[in-house]
């Protein structure tokens, strides 16, 4: 059996949707999801199969947040900074979980406005899973070999 | 056996929810129900256990609790004293909140379109059925198309996502749009902080979404229709998506549904992180799989829509009320509220208040009830100062305006919005400066870049009001007010959409209500 590249691998996610109207979007959430982010060469193979000009991928690609062009790193901490977790001290949370984390350089902190979790903040996630009345103390024990 | 219900709402997981049922899962005699959340979140995990006399509920359950619960769930059972209950539950015992039906939380409420929120299986179709689903489809299906638009004309409903458009017009206008093919869209963009009932309506009432689009599809013709839910809503999509794939099985969706020749699917589209998808031309260029920009009306997306073919694009909640609207009627509906805004406004209590939650009742309550009365105050124990209404773009009310009735005019003409119904309560400690500078700067992080006002007004938004508040002479002062007023004034104008258009609000609303925070006297003036 020959090794399937990335290419292909791509190739192939992208043709499962192709039939669909509006596949370019679906498709690039389930590149990501396949291999942690959109890189140079998955843009040109979803371009190609899509029939879609390079920069009109790159251009889509570019404009959500959620796409990356490299993977994350090990762990991912995001906390809200919509008004309704702000109004419950967001703010100080974000800085004090940039400040507990700043030496860390396997764990990315981003901030992201709402989760829905509004009567609950101050929100944020931990590699996915959401938090209600957060503590920078409850992100470091939710990080695995950590307890800050 | 006995029922328990545990929430698998995301915000009642958010604070463990899923650490409870897996703790109740597995002990003898126990069957553990995954239910939507009653709104009710400061009492969350809520854990309901079904006795001979109905449904009553433990507040704020841990997994450390459990042993209690059962004990306390077996008192209830035999009509014994509960350990929990009274104002201070025995240590190790969770809160015992009696029947919620008749929690005065509860009974003040107007529950059309959440009705099954908490109460229901949100994967159980028949659990949907034994609780009012489907009735208004089925009696839809027996009308003529232009019979159930009348009926939503009559009802009085309004698009549910903050412009407040009748719903029944806008069907009436899809429905006469050109050609064969039409679409429904739902927009559950929900990026507005200080809402989550479209999220909490998905995740614990799905199939009322599902009803509600194929009775629109009905009403107007179309064939396909595509739920657009952001990404920050896991749980939503999976609930949606599950429901979907449940209700094409059981003949609610699909070529020929419930044998009325209707042929009518649904997909759920995923967002990627951009606020600006909310607005409906965004969100159908998205779905187009093109960048969420912002598209210049005419043509308006009831003619010239999804692939430019004539599109309902209607709000979660606005689709959601319209089977109980089939199913009662719609003098029914229209019997609530006040004025022009008919029916129920699904209002969301969050940031710095007490008790926090989605609170149904007919639009005319002030917001005063809805803060001090259902929300209880501040969770600080402050003094409320502020209170936002309507999302980022609503403005910040300030506590002595809190009796100004929430509907749509009357917001309107007291200078405020009441958009998709979100109030983001804030203590006395708030710095409202700040709060402007951060409408600015969010405008500016999630502007789309179409058009000039909004994506470099905003950033000028930032850098005038830090000028501003920073202080300086007096004359420079009154120079970045001013500046700071034009810049408003060209945003609202000038912008394309809301985004751009209604991020002066905030704004004008801090400047008019709270110039002591940037410096100001009273009256406005540099001081």
């Amino acid at each position: 059996m020959v090794e399937m590249t990335r290419a292909d691998a791509v190739r192939e996610i992208a043709a499962g949707y192709a039939a669909q109207r509006g596949p370019l979007l679906p498709v690039l959430h389930a590149v990501q999801d396949r291999f942690g982010a959109i890189e140079r060469g998955d843009l040109v193979a979803v371009a190609d199969v899509l029939n879609l000009s390079i920069a009109d991928v790159h251009g889509v690609m570019t404009f959500f947040h959620d796409f990356r062009a490299a993977p994350p790193p090990t762990h991912v901490v995001a906390i809200c900074r919509g008004e309704a977790c702000q109004s419950v001290g967001a703010e100080r949370l974000m800085a004090d979980v940039r400040a507990d984390l700043q030496e860390a350089s396997d764990v990315e902190v981003h901030e992201v406005f709402c989760l829905g979790n509004c009567a609950l903040g101050p929100s944020g996630t931990v590699d996915g899973r959401l938090f209600g009345h957060l503590t920078a103390s409850r992100v470091g024990a939710s990080l695995p070999g950590r307890s800050s | 056996m006995t029922r328990f219900f545990v929430p698998g709402d995301a915000a009642a997981v958010s604070v463990g929810a899923d650490e409870v049922a897996a703790a109740l899962t597995g002990q003898p005699g126990v069957e553990v129900v995954r239910t939507g959340s009653r709104g009710m979140l400061w009492l969350e995990p809520l854990v309901e256990v079904a006795t001979a006399d109905g449904r009553v509920g433990f507040a704020n359950v841990t997994p450390g609790q459990v042993g209690a619960l059962l004990a306390d769930a077996a008192s209830v059972y035999s009509r014994q004293p509960i350990a929990s209950a009274g104002p201070a539950p025995e240590a190790g015992h969770p809160a015992y909140l009696g029947p919620l039906d008749e929690h005065p939380w509860m009974t003040r409420q107007a529950r059309l379109t959440t009705a099954r929120l908490g109460v229901i299986d949100p994967a159980d179709p028949d659990d949907y059925a034994r609780h009012g689903g489907w009735i208004g489809l089925r009696r839809a299906l027996g009308m003529a198309p232009e019979a159930v638009v009348e009926e939503v004309v009559a009802s009085g409903l309004r698009g549910r996502g903050g412009a407040g458009f009748p719903a029944g017009v806008k069907w009436r206008t899809v429905a006469g749009g050109p050609g064969p093919l039409k679409f429904v869209t739902i927009n559950a963009d929900e990026g507005d902080s200080g809402t989550f009932a479209d999220r909490m309506l998905m995740e614990g009432d799905p199939f009322a979404l599902i009803e509600g689009m194929a009775i629109t599809a009905w009403a107007v013709g179309a064939s396909e229709g595509y739920v657009f839910i952001r990404s920050e809503y896991p749980h939503a999509i999976a609930t949606m998506r599950r429901a979907i794939e449940t209700a094409r099985t059981g003949g609610w969706l699909g070529p020929d549904v419930l044998g009325s020749g209707l042929a009518f699917d649904v997909e759920v589209r995923v967002g990627a992180g951009a606020y600006i998808c909310g607005e409906e031309t965004s969100m159908l260029s998205t779905i187009e799989g093109r960048r969420g920009e912002v598209r210049a009306k005419p043509p308006i997306p009831a003619l010239s829509g999804l692939f430019g073919r004539p599109t309902v694009v209607n709000n979660v909640l606005t689709v959601a009320a319209v089977p109980s609207i089939l199913a009662d009627g719609p003098e029914a509906y229209a019997a609530h509220g006040v004025d022009r805004s008919r029916g129920t406004q699904v209002f969301q209590l969050a940031g710095n208040v007490a008790r926090g939650g989605l609170v149904e009742v007919d639009f005319g309550i002030t917001l005063r009830d809805l803060v001090e009365g259902f929300g209880g105050g501040t969770r600080s124990g402050r003094p409320v100062r502020a209170v936002q209404v309507g999302g980022p773009l609503g403005a910040y009310v300030p506590a002595d305006r809190l009796d100004v009735p929430l509907a749509y005019e009357a917001m309107a003409d007291a200078g405020f919005m009441l958009g998709h119904g979100g109030v983001v309560v804030f203590d006395d400690t708030v710095d409202m400066g700040r709060m402007a500078r951060f409408a600015m700067e969010f405008c500016a992080k999630e502007s789309c870049g179409k058009c000039t006002p909004c994506r470099i007004g905003s950033q000028r938004g930032v850098e005038t009001i830090d000028r501003l508040v920073a202080g300086g002479t007096e004359s420079d002062r009154r120079a970045n007010l001013a500046l700071l007023q034009d810049l408003c004034t060209t945003m609202e104008r000038g912008s394309l959409c809301a985004m751009g258009g209604l991020t002066p609000m905030p704004v004008r609303s801090a400047l008019t209500y709270f110039p002591e925070d940037f410096g100001l006297s009273a009256d406005g003036e540099p001081r």
